[in-house]
């Protein structure tokens, strides 16, 4: 069916609304089922051996003992995941993470699971299990592991991108580039250069929900999935793939999701679940405990970047270049792509070249988090720019505005931008009351712009008229945070009835045609989009239906408000008939009335937002309080406002955790120390402050209603935004994230001691 | 291991069970008596998903052992609805959108529930560290804290 | 395993004392329920000593407090006669974890559990507090600093339980004060931390002193080159800075996932300069 995706300007009766969301009340009385709420008659619990070791070849695997303890169904290692992936490199990291095969490469790796009727004998049987390891060399630190001597973690790796291919192997995986125009020239014409390295610290998305499954394979080949994860088509596929399964008779439900921010789309436990019921001929029921999450989850990248940037003394940028290194665990990556992609994306630049290397080390596979790579590199540009505006003596807020791409502009990793929101949320940030309320003693304010691309993709959506005139809209994207209320607002806006009429729901892998995951801002982007299709394809059914009922042609019948009406002069004593009335007679005109959609959400339309924060820092501990915290930011259009909010909000706190408190801390023996809540410090209530946001409406010309993605963005510009008001309240500048008291302490005492 | 007997009330109910003597509640009220309410973020006190109400306090179900609830009084996320008619706490929660996940919001709703009755006035400031106990990786708190405060003007009106 | 709830102190004596394996006291639990979900521990026995008589109760005696071994911290901070002699111990307990492990954590257990930066054993050093011992071999009382004997180790023997934890009445003009260094403003462990008690004479002048700090050395430290940096004197500036001086000369730290030996070092001294300040207003001082 043809379906116009572009925008069109209109008053909208329920998008822009704020009712409550339709999955609300089983999230309040505790009724919504999560990964571990959900259990299968005679299911067993899975565990998973882990390895101690951050490298260590696995000589041998002995379960023996184990497989003789009473109440142990199945143990499994490597062996019963052979390698299915004919050659998909990615797939097979997928795979090795999973369960490792030759070697582990990181402390939490696993290497071994068991199946038993209990978690007791479950535990038990670990500990039976031997395991005989050659302990290797190991490397954690990003830029030691770009060092020539260092351990080298996979010897079949040689560096991509290089203009010859070299000739040893290396942990660095990649080179990528970005930019354009002549950078040394550009530096030339500059009256003022800023030249600093900056280092980031590793976090993790820290859902509050374990990785949780529930896995059922039977003798005939199908199989059931039950799990949390924020892409369950994703899931089959990779599920299918890795244990030899046909795609379609593997039946994957997404359960609630307890947070993903992009560290549930890949899969890490539910292949061990699935062999382990294979074996054990028995459901097998599989959640992480929170040191497992920590240990083998998750993380992002820790970073070293260098960032140059020159400006003329009237404050245009001349040029600018950033050289981009990006953990990605023992496996590879394009996280310093994207990093390199997105660092300079902000600004209109003439000259401008970004480098980024993906290094191999001995930490967990990198995972998306929430704009993946673009908060470290915009922590370090954002920060340079603060202090070439210092240096030139220009007003942060206004040498960003006179710098900033605009529609037409060419962004620095190619694409040229078309209407945009960078600009109007720097002027939105300069004229808000956040800029010129007062400060006190050891407090300072700091402001910074992030960028995200955004994504479409793969998108299906049914929606079925009851013959009641109910509507249940099937969506195939996970609700990570109220998106079937949203897209229940868009289908009741579209079909012209009321909010209260429909019901969203998240359709299991059977019942749906496939569907990316939940993530680059996706959700409600390309689900509502395919949502007005498919409620377009229903309304010319509902006109037709109407026309039989009325006995006149369906080209004389429109859709208003929720009714079909017979346009012209001769039908008028027809009268309107309702959605309800069509529906209520569908059994006598044509049978069940529905509206389906498949599409690819093209255009998704990039993302800006500006951050205001205020700081006070304890110059005698290095103590920080975030004091004051604002949000701009571009949403297209905002379909439930207070969800868009509430993206602005949660993305900002994620950042300030990053920017103060949450790090990856390995020992020299390779293990992670910190694998808690206790010792990785998410933020907590107590810490912040009420988080203001201000939602800018530019609309993203490639949608019906103009949405763009807003999930993301908002964790782009907080490690910036707080290491600038840290610099300015502490009197040094801030270099490496996350900010500690110690780290803060240590830069003032240097300070002090010059 | 010989199981422990324990007869103990949950929400109003009496209830009992059998429970291994090393056994958390919160493993007792999930996987033996299908309250499912309490999550398990963390399993050592320091998120606050699990909590529930023991003889009027506050406490993580996590660390509670089953057999410490013999002659006790619980209360759960499970109980705080009466009917159809949803508690102050639960409606506000909902109004303001004080979740996305939904995860950590059965805690939140118990220790908001018990903060309220401990100081029926909070302070933003009491709320946030009132609440401190509860993670949330969603919002940001923000909402959380104008739900609660929402829910004590409510609560304090009927 | 074995879970019992004996419901007298002899028969929680005797039943620790004869265990055949590792037996654990469970009060609050809040670090024991951590510990055997980690795997650390595995005790053959659980002995839950909520169910004995007294072991609950916060008693005012002729000598001052008695505080059972069972009481929450959440308790402790509901009691005002305590608060009011005791603010600095209260405080230091009520900075225990959560609200909700603050339902469930005990001073005693915090005090056996053996964690350097345990947050109420320094503002219990400094406070003087002594603890009940009951074992096999009859009662003892000892002072609080010496029942950690290094991280995670006492100087308990085998059936060995404490019962409660003396704290002395006031004396007139006397204050105390506790203060840690966490990264957040809740449910951290110190970084490191300070408890300061004084008593002043008429004139404001400190006549007895006690600062202890905490995670700056393997135990508590009770730092007596501290307190004789303020005996003598008014709390002005000099004696701040002396105090703040000898806190971080005495320290002993270690560099770990939640602080370095430098941090350590300087913060301790703050710290002590700020409980004190505190502490010296408490008793009156000016």
């Amino acid at each position: 069916m043809n379906f116009d995706p572009r925008y069109a300007n209109r008053n909208f009766a329920s998008v822009g609304t704020r009712p409550i969301r339709p999955d609300g009340i089983d999230k309040v009385t505790g009724r919504a089922r999560y990964g571990a709420d959900f259990n299968m008659a005679g299911q067993l619990v899975g565990r998973v051996l882990r390895s101690p070791h951050a490298h260590a070849k696995i000589r041998k695997i002995d379960t023996s003992k184990a497989e003789k303890l009473q109440g142990v169904k199945a143990v499994i290692t490597a062996a019963d995941l052979p390698d299915l992936t004919d050659g998909d490199a990615a797939m097979y990291d997928i795979l090795d993470n999973c369960m490792a095969r030759a070697k582990a490469l990181y402390d939490g790796h696993a290497v071994a699971a068991v199946a038993a009727i209990d978690a007791r004998t479950a535990r038990q049987a670990l500990k039976l299990i031997e395991i005989d390891y050659e302990v290797l060399p190991h490397v954690t630190d990003v830029d030691e592991a770009m060092r020539h001597h260092a351990p080298l973690i996979n010897d079949t790796i040689f560096t991509e991108g290089l203009e010859e291919k070299p000739a040893k192997p290396s942990n660095v995986t990649k080179r990528s580039q970005f930019g354009h125009g002549d950078v040394h020239a550009g530096f030339g014409a500059a009256d003022f250069i800023v030249e600093r390295s900056f280092r980031t610290e590793q976090t993790h998305q820290g859902y509050i929900e374990p990785h949780a499954c529930v896995a059922s394979v039977n003798l005939d080949g199908t199989a059931e999935l039950w799990v949390c994860t924020q892409g369950h088509f994703v899931y089959r596929q990779h599920c299918a793939q890795l244990l030899g399964l046909e795609a379609s008779k593997l039946r994957v439900t997404s359960s609630e999701i307890g947070g993903g921010f992009g560290g549930k789309t890949h899969v890490w436990a539910e292949p061990v679940a699935l062999a382990l019921s294979r074996k054990a001929g028995r459901p097998v029921k599989l959640v992480m405990t929170r040191d497992e999450v920590f240990r083998a989850s998750g993380p992002t990248s820790a970073t070293s970047i260098d960032v140059r940037i020159g400006a003329r003394k009237d404050g245009t940028i001349t040029a600018a270049e950033a050289t981009l290194r990006y953990s990605s665990g023992p496996y590879a990556g394009s996280w310093a792509e994207i990093g390199a992609m997105t660092a300079f994306a902000c600004y209109k630049l003439d000259n401008v070249r970004t480098v980024g290397y993906e290094v191999l080390v001995n930490r967990p596979k990198t995972a998306a988090y929430r704009a993946p790579s673009a908060p470290m590199a915009a922590f370090a540009v954002e920060s340079a720019v603060d202090e070439l505006a210092k240096e030139i003596g220009i007003d942060p807020v206004d040498f960003r505005i006179k710098n900033a791409a605009q529609e037409g502009t060419r962004s620095s990793y190619g694409p040229v931008y078309g209407p945009i929101g960078i600009g109007p949320t720097l002027e939105a940030v300069k004229n808000h009351p956040h800029m010129k309320a007062p400060l006190k003693q050891n407090q300072g304010r700091g402001m910074a712009c992030g960028f995200w691309f955004n994504f479409g993709g793969q998108t299906c959506v049914d929606l079925n008229i009851g013959m009641d005139g109910s509507v249940s809209l099937a969506v195939g994207t996970v609700d990570v945070g109220g998106s079937r209320a949203s897209l229940s607002l868009v289908a009741a806006e579209e079909l012209g009835i009321d909010y209260s009429q429909l019901k969203a729901i998240v359709a299991d892998t059977a019942s749906l045609g496939y569907n990316d995951m939940t993530d680059g801002s996706r959700g409600t982007f390309s689900s509502s989009m395919a949502t007005i299709s498919a409620a377009r394809n229903a309304i010319k059914i509902l006109r037709d239906r109407a026309a039989q009922m009325w006995d006149i042609p369906v080209e004389d019948v429109i859709w208003e408000q929720g009714h079909a009406v017979a346009k012209g002069d001769n039908y008028g004593n027809l009268g309107k008939l309702s959605l309800k009335e069509i529906a209520a007679q569908s059994g006598k005109t044509g049978g069940p009335i529905a509206g389906h959609s498949e599409l690819v959400a093209d255009g998704a339309g990039v993302s800006f937002a500006t951050h205001i924060c205020d700081v006070e820092v304890d110059p005698e501990t290095g103590a920080t309080r975030v004091i004051r915290y604002t949000v701009v930011q571009d949403a297209g259009k905002a379909v439930h406002p207070t969800y868009v909010e509430g993206q602005y909000q949660g993305g900002a706190a994620q950042g300030i955790g990053w920017a103060l408190n949450e790090e990856y801390i390995y020992g020299k023996d390779g293990r992670l120390q910190n694998a808690g809540f206790l010792d990785y410090r998410i933020p907590v209530c107590s810490d912040l402050p009420m988080i203001d946001t201000q939602i800018l409406e530019i609309p993203n010309p490639n949608h019906p209603y103009g949405v763009r993605g807003v999930g993301e963005t908002s964790i782009v510009p907080p490690l910036a935004a707080i290491a600038n008001a840290v610099s300015n309240a502490a009197g040094v500048r801030m270099t490496h994230i996350p900010m500690s008291p110690p780290r803060i302490l240590a830069a003032i005492e240097a300070e002090r001691e010059g | 291991m010989a199981g422990i007997a324990v007869s103990t009330t949950i929400n109003g109910d009496a209830v009992e069970y059998l429970c291994q003597p090393d056994e958390p509640l919160l493993d007792v009220l999930r996987d033996r008596l299908g309250l499912t309410g309490a999550k398990e973020g963390c399993g050592t006190g320091d998120c606050g998903a699990c909590s529930i109400i023991l003889d009027d306090r506050l406490v993580c179900s996590c660390l509670v052992l089953g057999a410490e609830a013999q002659g006790r009084r619980i209360e759960t996320v499970e109980g705080m609805a009466h009917g159809e008619t949803l508690h102050p706490l639960q409606q506000k929660f909902l109004e303001h959108a004080a979740l996305q996940c939904g995860i950590c919001t059965p805690g939140f709703l118990i220790a908001a529930k018990d903060l309220l009755a401990k100081n029926p006035d909070p302070s933003e400031e009491e709320i946030r560290f009132g609440l401190a106990g509860n993670l949330c990786r969603c919002t940001g708190y923000d909402k959380i804290v104008r739900a609660v405060q929402d829910a004590a003007h409510v609560m304090k009106q009927a | 395993m074995r879970y019992i709830r004996p419901l007298s102190i002899e028969d929680a004596v005797g039943q620790l004392a004869g265990s055949a394996g590792p037996a654990a006291i469970l009060a609050g639990g809040s670090d024991l329920l951590v510990r055997m979900k980690g795997g650390f521990v595995e005790p053959e026995l659980i002995v839950d000593i909520k169910g004995i008589p007294g072991f609950s109760d916060i008693r005012e005696t002729a000598e001052g407090f008695s505080i059972g071994a069972a009481v929450p911290c959440a308790v402790l901070g509901e009691n005002a006669v305590l608060k009011k002699a005791w603010p600095g111990v209260v405080e230091a307990a009520k900075l225990i974890g959560s609200k909700q492990v603050q339902g469930r954590c005990t001073i005693t257990g915090n005090l056996c559990n053996a964690s350097p930066a345990a947050d109420s054993v320094p503002a219990l050093v400094a406070a003087g507090a002594r603890a009940v011992v009951a074992g096999p071999s009859g009662s003892r009382t000892i002072a609080v600093e010496a029942v950690p004997t290094g991280p995670g180790k006492t100087s308990l023997a085998k059936g060995e339980i404490i019962e409660a934890i003396l704290l002395s009445k006031r004396a007139a003009r006397s204050g105390d004060a506790y203060l840690r260094f966490i990264p957040r403003t809740e449910m951290d462990i110190a970084v490191v931390s300070a408890g300061v008690n004084l008593t002043l004479d008429e004139a404001g002048v400190i006549k007895a002193a006690r600062v202890a700090l905490g995670a700056a050395a393997p135990t508590v430290l009770l730092v007596e080159e501290a307190a004789e940096a303020l005996i003598g004197r008014k709390l002005d500036d000099a004696a701040l800075e002396r105090l703040a001086k000898v806190c971080s000369g005495a320290c002993r730290p270690i560099d770990d996932k939640r602080g370095t030996i430098e941090f350590r070092r300087k913060v301790a001294g703050v710290l002590a300069g700020r409980a004190a300040t505190t502490a010296y207003a408490r008793a009156g001082g000016k």
